[in-house]
């Protein structure tokens, strides 16, 4: 069974290979300064209004709200797929259990919506 | 206890047969990459009442060439606000889940190669779909480490808006497939596709299709959901710090998974390599009927970056969450139902 797996290997050892060759190349071909840049060309890029922008940003709490969000309903998402696989086989008890199952998720989703969740501040 | 099989994938070749047809995909897919991009800018400029590159080899056919000669001998440099080996390692992710997702789409069932019994696909594993979004949530991080180790602020509100838009996204894209896997019965992609006999799922399925083509414009970058790399507003997002060879694998990633994204809408919704009318497809036509119907979703993609403007963020957002997720629950339902009702 998990031999079926073994050309997805190979296809990640590609693509890392291609990967990496495209991150290297410029070491390779690229042109090779003795000089070390000036502090202008090694700021990163600007434009408008001069910033002193370092690492550890800040960033909206809607980027969060969103983030959970996700993991609710992508979970739900992952637990349709068994269910959808054996529909046929397991017939009206199947269905009954989806419609319970997404039921409750559309009143989760119907309160974040209520709260203003969804809404981009 | 009931054991739940997603789906009989028992057949595989040799280890050998194995690696060569992955190397033999990847190559091809590989190679799609240039075409798509000089297609992509010939068709743009046709669109927009110019020529396009028309300058490099016959019809302009050999800029990506020139164009990877010229990214390939830029200097290596990384702006000094940047996390050295972060910033390195995040195109890498990118380009190699979207290879890794490349080995999803089957170019045809098994067929007789020299007496060998050989499945034209990468892998047809018995996770399908939940296969390519799991490398879908990954490449998530190509593009969000990319944008927050370049340490610059344009770079971080593109990856932020990119982390955003793809997981809002890839639940509808998700959800739109629920219902193709409830028609077919199984996760297998060429379980799928033999499953389509008769009838590919664009019409039982069409508002699963309509959502999953619109999901993935959002997870691929395109047009008209590139708020991630907005040039408007954030310069270029993301990749605004990246050049050269860096730039080249992002830009190959993002063009490659088109070719994936088309693929897997050829396979779940337009029959992958059948024929419409029941004609009987022979072994060696099969990657060509697959390449040949990927070819039009891929020329849709351009057609509506030339088409369509690109929305604003709360009107992405509100869009993914307030349309496509409804509807896509709503369309899983209906198919539930209609299912169990007509079994």
């Amino acid at each position: 069974m998990l031999r079926t797996y073994l050309p997805a290997i190979v296809f990640v050892g590609l693509g890392t290979l291609v990967g990496a060759i495209f991150t290297m190349m410029n070491s390779w071909f690229g042109p090779k300064r003795k000089r070390t840049p000036t502090t202008f060309k090694q700021d990163p890029y600007e434009c408008g209004l001069p910033s002193e922008v370092q690492q550890g940003f800040r960033f909206g709490i809607s980027f969060y709200l969103i983030a959970m969000l996700f993991i609710l309903f992508d979970i739900e998402v992952v637990f349709l797929y068994p269910v959808a696989v054996q529909l046929r086989a397991f017939g009206t008890f199947a269905l009954i259990e989806t419609i319970v199952f997404i039921a409750l998720l559309v009143v989760a989703f119907v309160y974040v919506w209520r709260r203003g969740a969804l809404e981009w501040r | 206890m009931i054991s739940l099989p997603f789906a009989d994938v028992t057949y595989y070749e040799p280890w050998w047969v194995q690696i060569i047809k992955a190397i033999v995909i990847f190559a091809v897919g590989l190679q799609l990459v240039p075409v798509v991009l000089v297609v992509e800018r010939k068709l743009l400029g046709r669109f927009q009442h110019r020529y396009g590159p028309n300058r490099v080899g016959p019809f302009g056919a050999l800029q990506p060439l020139a164009d990877i000669v010229k990214l390939a001998t830029k200097e290596q440099f990384r702006p000094r606000t940047s996390i050295g080996w972060l910033f390195a390692i995040a195109p890498v992710i990118s380009i190699l889940t979207a290879v890794a997702a490349l080995s999803l789409v089957p170019f045809g069932g098994v067929v007789d190669i020299f007496g060998t019994d050989v499945g034209l696909y990468g892998v047809d594993v018995s996770i399908g779909p939940l296969y390519l979004f799991a490398f879908g949530a990954v490449a998530f991080y190509g593009i969000m480490l990319g944008g927050w180790s370049s340490g610059s602020k344009y770079s971080f509100l593109g990856s932020m808006r990119a982390a955003a838009q793809l997981i809002s996204y890839e639940v509808s894209q998700g959800l739109a497939l629920v219902g193709v896997v409830m028609t077919a019965g199984t996760l297998s992609m060429s379980g799928i596709v033999e499953a389509q006999e008769g009838m590919w799922y664009v019409i039982p399925q069409f508002v699963g299709f309509i959502i999953f083509l619109t999901a993935s414009f959002a997870e691929t970058n395109r047009p008209p959901f590139d708020l991630v790399e907005a040039d408007a507003e954030l310069v270029g997002g993301y990749n605004t710090e990246y050049g050269g060879g860096r730039f080249a694998s992002y830009f190959f990633a993002e063009y490659l998974n088109v070719v994936v994204v088309s693929g897997i809408v050829v396979t779940v919704f337009f029959g992958g390599w059948l024929l419409p009318f029941g004609i009987d497809t022979p072994g060696w036509l099969q990657p060509f009927v697959v390449l040949f119907k990927m070819t039009f979703f891929i020329v849709f993609f351009i057609w509506i970056r030339a088409t369509l403007p690109r929305l604003r963020y709360d009107q992405l957002m509100s869009f993914g969450w307030k349309v496509l997720l409804p509807l896509a629950t709503l369309n899983a339902l209906v198919t539930a139902i209609v299912v169990v009702a007509t079994d």
